[in-house]
């Protein structure tokens, strides 16, 4: 479990980067901290594993203030990946997944092997495994960042906007294996993005931050979407612009398919299962394409 | 022309290079000299530049301080200092001495600001996400230096002794101004002679020396570009000079927000 406890970030220059912040982040969940720039997601995420510091406040992972805790062997112990990967253009891939059991001292060959399975584990071709970084596509370099972070086997892995950098078709490939990926190893993710459809698609729990490192709402994607919090969070998850209400169109009498479609019109998806009831208007649980 | 064929044929002359000639001669002394002084000069510069660069490109700190204060070294005449120490050094020791440790402080003072704009520069160029995350996997200050800062900037880093060792293989000729060897000890000697073959052939010397090591140098540099990262498109001493030149950016500290 992490804990952030009436965590505040001001700079030297009186900025407020984070202002009060409560979030409890339970095990084995995706949260996903969603703001647009200068919002203080990224700050909060890297208050984590202490690449940045609350100037007051807490930050508690399983009960233990990381103020106490080495940022060195803290670091070790959690896993990051950041955009592009942050891959170290000088060394193999295999090399750079491998990078953290080697700084913990584990054996060159149980190193690599390990690096082995999880470029399996991560749908990469162990073909790559002795190439470098530059000689992989957006989206491999991305599963070697992953790989990478899991090489310690963290129980966290905190994600900064790590496919904002791939193509849309990529993106959605990435988002559906890693919810994969969180299922089958248990692993508590944060995860720091601007795209609120993003947020949506993965989230257990998220977190909408404001300008000024406010939270202006905390949530389930469901519950956000039922009520949103105030007007800022409607307008940020495109609901006072009709984006989010959908509505079922009259079955379609040739093909006996239900269409639903946004206010404006759009057709937004259809109706898996026909005989499922139907409530008042559209529930959340509806695909939008 | 003819000049020319004159010098290279005295600098072809088997008598030259006979072992125990009258001074300035052998030819192969005076070289060996030269390049002892050549390396004893950028090996103490390269002893006090690479950590100093090291630090000031890891850390950001210190800057703009040493940025100005290489500028002004550059400025210096080091025939100027070499005179202006070897007399002031000669009021508290023996004159061999002071000569030779005057001679190493102004080499040295001119081979510190290539060697430094080369590290510092070299360390600035590496991508910062790069060390961010080097830094968030959980590698030390020092591990983030000599596994990913030092590897990646090499090539420019040796691009900044590459320069520094020209410069001071071309001025280790002013040593013979002060009773020192080196090749400067056979112009010194042709001037006095009005031996025009001798000035040439020593200053022709001392050019193919320099291409030599340059050369070398190039070799060198080519084999440090790490294989994962691009061609040796931006490194060299220009790219050096170009970086060392250039204003100083707005460096962020790693802890800043990215967004």
């Amino acid at each position: 479990m992490i804990e952030f406890r009436g965590v505040t970030k001001q700079y030297p220059d009186g900025t407020l980067a984070i202002e009060h912040v409560d979030i409890v982040i339970q095990p084995r969940t995706i949260t996903v901290l969603v703001g647009s720039s200068g919002s203080g997601k990224t700050t909060l995420l890297r208050m984590i594993n202490r690449m940045v510091d609350p100037t007051s406040g807490q930050v508690l992972v399983d009960g233990t203030d990381v103020a106490t805790v080495d940022p060195v062997r803290l670091r070790r112990s959690i896993g990051y990946v950041m955009q592009n990967g942050g891959l170290l253009p000088h060394r193999r891939i295999v090399d750079n997944v491998a990078t953290v059991p080697l700084l913990r001292g584990v054996a060159k060959s149980a190193a690599r092997a390990r690096s082995l399975e999880l470029l399996d584990t991560v749908g990469l071709d162990r073909g790559l495994a002795d190439k470098y970084p530059r000689q992989l596509s957006g989206g491999q370099q991305q599963r070697v960042g992953v790989a990478r972070a899991l090489a310690a086997d963290p129980n966290i892995l905190l994600m900064d906007e790590p496919f904002g950098a791939v193509d849309p078709i990529v993106r959605l490939e990435l988002q559906t294996e890693l919810r994969r990926l969180q299922s089958a190893l248990d692993k508590t993710v944060v995860f720091v993005t601007h795209d609120i459809d993003e947020a949506f698609a993965l989230a257990d729990q998220m977190v909408i931050l404001r300008t000024g490192g406010i939270v202006a709402q905390i949530g389930t994607p469901a519950e956000v979407l039922a009520h949103p919090a105030d007007d800022f969070v409607a307008s940020f998850i495109g609901a006072d612009r009709g984006q989010r209400r959908l509505r079922l169109q009259p079955r379609d009498p040739a093909s006996g398919r239900i269409v639903v479609v946004d206010s404006a019109g759009r057709p937004a998806g259809l109706i898996e299962d026909d005989h499922a009831s139907i409530g008042d208007g559209a529930s959340p649980d509806v695909k939008a394409s | 022309m003819n000049l020319f064929i004159d010098a290279f044929a005295w600098i072809f002359d088997p008598a030259n290079w006979v072992a125990g000639a009258q001074s300035p001669l052998p030819i192969q002394d005076r070289l060996a000299e030269h390049l002892l002084y050549t390396f004893v000069a950028v090996l103490i510069a390269a002893l006090i530049a690479l950590p100093l660069g090291f630090y000031i490109g890891h850390t950001g700190k210190g800057r703009q301080f040493v940025i100005s204060f290489t500028g002004g070294m550059r400025a210096l005449p080091t025939l100027g200092v070499l005179f202006f120490l070897t007399m002031v050094l000669g009021y508290s020791m023996v004159s061999t001495t002071a000569n030779f440790l005057g001679t190493m402080i102004a080499l040295v003072l001119l081979a510190i600001p290539s060697i430094l704009a080369g590290a510092y520069s070299g360390l600035e160029s590496v991508d910062r996400q790069t060390i961010d995350s080097a830094r968030a996997s959980g590698m030390t200050e020092l591990q983030i230096l000599v596994k990913v800062e030092i590897p990646l900037s090499l090539p420019l880093i040796v691009g900044g002794l590459r320069s520094g060792v020209l410069q001071v293989i071309a001025t280790v000729v002013i040593a013979s101004y002060v009773g020192l060897g080196g090749l400067g000890r056979i112009i010194a000697s042709g001037i006095g002679l009005n031996d025009y073959n001798r000035i040439l052939g020593g200053a022709i010397l001392i050019t193919a020396l320099a291409l030599l090591v340059d050369g070398v140098f190039a070799v060198i540099q080519r084999l440090t570009a790490t294989p994962g990262v691009g061609g040796p498109a931006d490194t060299g001493r220009s790219a050096v000079r170009r970086q060392a030149q250039r204003q100083p950016a707005t460096v962020g500290t790693p802890n800043q927000e990215r967004e």
